[in-house]
């Protein structure tokens, strides 16, 4: 039996009994830390003898480039955005991550479909629409969702990158400035995942504490997916 | 986006949209540009869109394309892309105003192409799911070594996607093309009733069936105001004769 499976129909051409390896996801509204912890987490994955694939967002060889330019011009409408995304998630998929889960990798992703369509669902899309475009993907062994609330959010993107236009909704005009707009606009998007987490089975993981106590809590959720024979006696080990 | 998005057969605009389908050589946008040039001559203002043309998704769809880089997925949502933008900016605000908007191929002939290429056909319509439904969409009905010939003979080279040599069905581009253009005949033939396409002879002469479009588009535009915009003629003589 194939160990995965996709929401709904998966791209033709695609044997889902070949794919062996493991894939984790880190979901979260932006400035949780999702990115700092895929690098700690990959490195740590290889110090572990584990081959590691990661990808985010934007990163495809197809469309990630011009999804970026597009982003800054700020000239697509919202659906053409949302499928914008899509089509460089499905060139990482079919191009990255299902040959790596054929070769046996951990792939270990930063954001899946889950913020695809909580963005598009924010600005506005049909949220049954962007759930069936979204149905070709691969449903992953672990959703690990970092979560912040909307207070300590703020405090840590004041005190990091601060207010990106994008992060903020500049888009959406919810807001006087980029405070007001980014306090508005995460807060939505954290409603939208929040009610994914029951119906994709999301581990919720609190990110309000040190790196290092996140970091340490996603080790022991993914060592139960990547090596669930030696997870189960594993604290805190050096695992 | 729209606060709600409205989704196929939901949009209520005084616009009226016009499109045709067909495969390659059927004829469809020779009739399409002599409706236009009629449309215009009545009064009417007509803009018109073409499949594959939205400036900023073209790259990615030219540059996927030319390195052959395009799975059926990823090919049937850069063309999903570029269809939104156009329907975002250039089939929506226009059908809003009252305009008349014209369209050479339209979501058909990705549920043919994409579906040929394997993808699951609920899969594709949904995806559309947000796109306008046409007042009329005129499907011109070619025989298959119809099209051939016209291709054929007028084209100087055919491509690698539009003969669908990505699919294998033949080393060579023309057999490859008439088994490909086969299929998709195929799926424009199930689509008829699904969609209620207006079909088109398109064996019939040019003036045939330009006749025939624009009998059934005057049905169609019954309420539509002209909207043509003034010219310099009619403004002048705004100003010598007295109004109404």
């Amino acid at each position: 039996m194939a160990r995965f499976s996709f929401f709904g129909e998966g791209p033709p051409g695609i044997e889902l009994e070949e794919l062996k390896g493991k894939m984790v996801v880190l979901e979260g509204t932006d400035g949780v830390g999702r990115s700092t912890h895929v690098s700690l987490l990959k490195q740590w994955l290889e110090n572990n003898g584990h081959a590691v694939l990661d990808t985010g967002m934007t990163r495809s060889a197809l469309a990630g480039k011009r999804l970026r330019q597009a982003k800054e011009g700020h000239t697509l409408g919202g659906i053409t955005m949302s499928l914008f995304y899509t089509t460089d998630f499905a060139d990482r998929l079919e191009n990255e991550m299902i040959p790596a889960l054929r070769a046996g990798f951990v792939v270990l992703t930063d954001r899946y479909i889950y913020s695809l369509m909580a963005r598009s669902i924010v600005r506005g899309a049909d949220p049954e629409w962007i759930a069936n475009v979204c149905s070709f993907a691969l449903k992953p062994d672990a959703v690990l969702y970092l979560r912040l609330n909307i207070d300590d959010l703020v405090t840590r993107v004041i005190q990091t990158k601060g207010f990106d236009y994008w992060e903020s909704g500049m888009d959406l005009h919810l807001g006087a400035d980029r405070y007001d707009s980014f306090v508005e606009y995460q807060r939505r998007l954290l409603a939208q995942f929040d009610s994914m987490v029951e119906a994709y089975g999301f581990e919720v993981v609190d990110a309000s504490g040190s790196i290092e106590e996140v970091f340490d809590d996603l080790k022991q959720r993914i060592a139960r997916v990547v090596e669930p024979e030696r997870a189960s006696g594993a604290g805190k080990g050096k695992q | 986006m729209p606060a709600s998005m409205k989704m196929y057969g939901k949009h209520r605009f005084p616009g009226r949209l016009f499109i045709v389908e067909g495969i390659d050589g059927s004829g469809k946008s020779t009739q399409l540009s002599l409706l236009h040039k009629w449309l215009e001559s009545e009064g009417y203002v007509a803009s018109f869109s073409e499949w594959n043309s939205s400036p900023l998704v073209r790259d990615v769809t030219k540059r996927g394309k030319k390195k052959k880089m395009l799975t059926p997925m990823t090919f049937s949502l850069i063309h999903a892309t570029d269809f939104a933008d156009r329907t975002e900016h250039d089939i929506i605000p226009p059908l809003k105003a009252g305009a008349v908007v014209l369209a050479d191929r339209y979501i058909y002939t990705a549920f043919a192409r994409d579906v040929v290429r394997g993808v699951h056909p609920d899969w594709v319509r949904s995806l559309y799911g947000f796109a306008v439904k046409p007042t009329v969409a005129f499907y011109f009905r070619t025989p298959l070594d119809v099209a051939t010939k016209r291709i054929l003979g007028g084209r100087d080279a055919m491509k690698y996607y539009e003969a669908g040599m990505d699919l294998d069905l033949s080393d060579d581009i023309e057999e490859s093309f008439r088994i490909f253009q086969g299929r998709i005949i195929e799926e424009y033939e199930k689509m008829v009733e699904e969609f209620g396409l207006v079909v088109i002879d398109a064996t019939l002469s040019i003036e045939e069936q330009q006749l025939e479009m624009r009998r059934i588009v005057t049905e169609a535009l019954t309420g539509t105001k002209k909207t043509r915009v003034r010219r310099w003629l009619d403004l002048a003589s705004l100003g010598k004769a007295p109004q109404e």
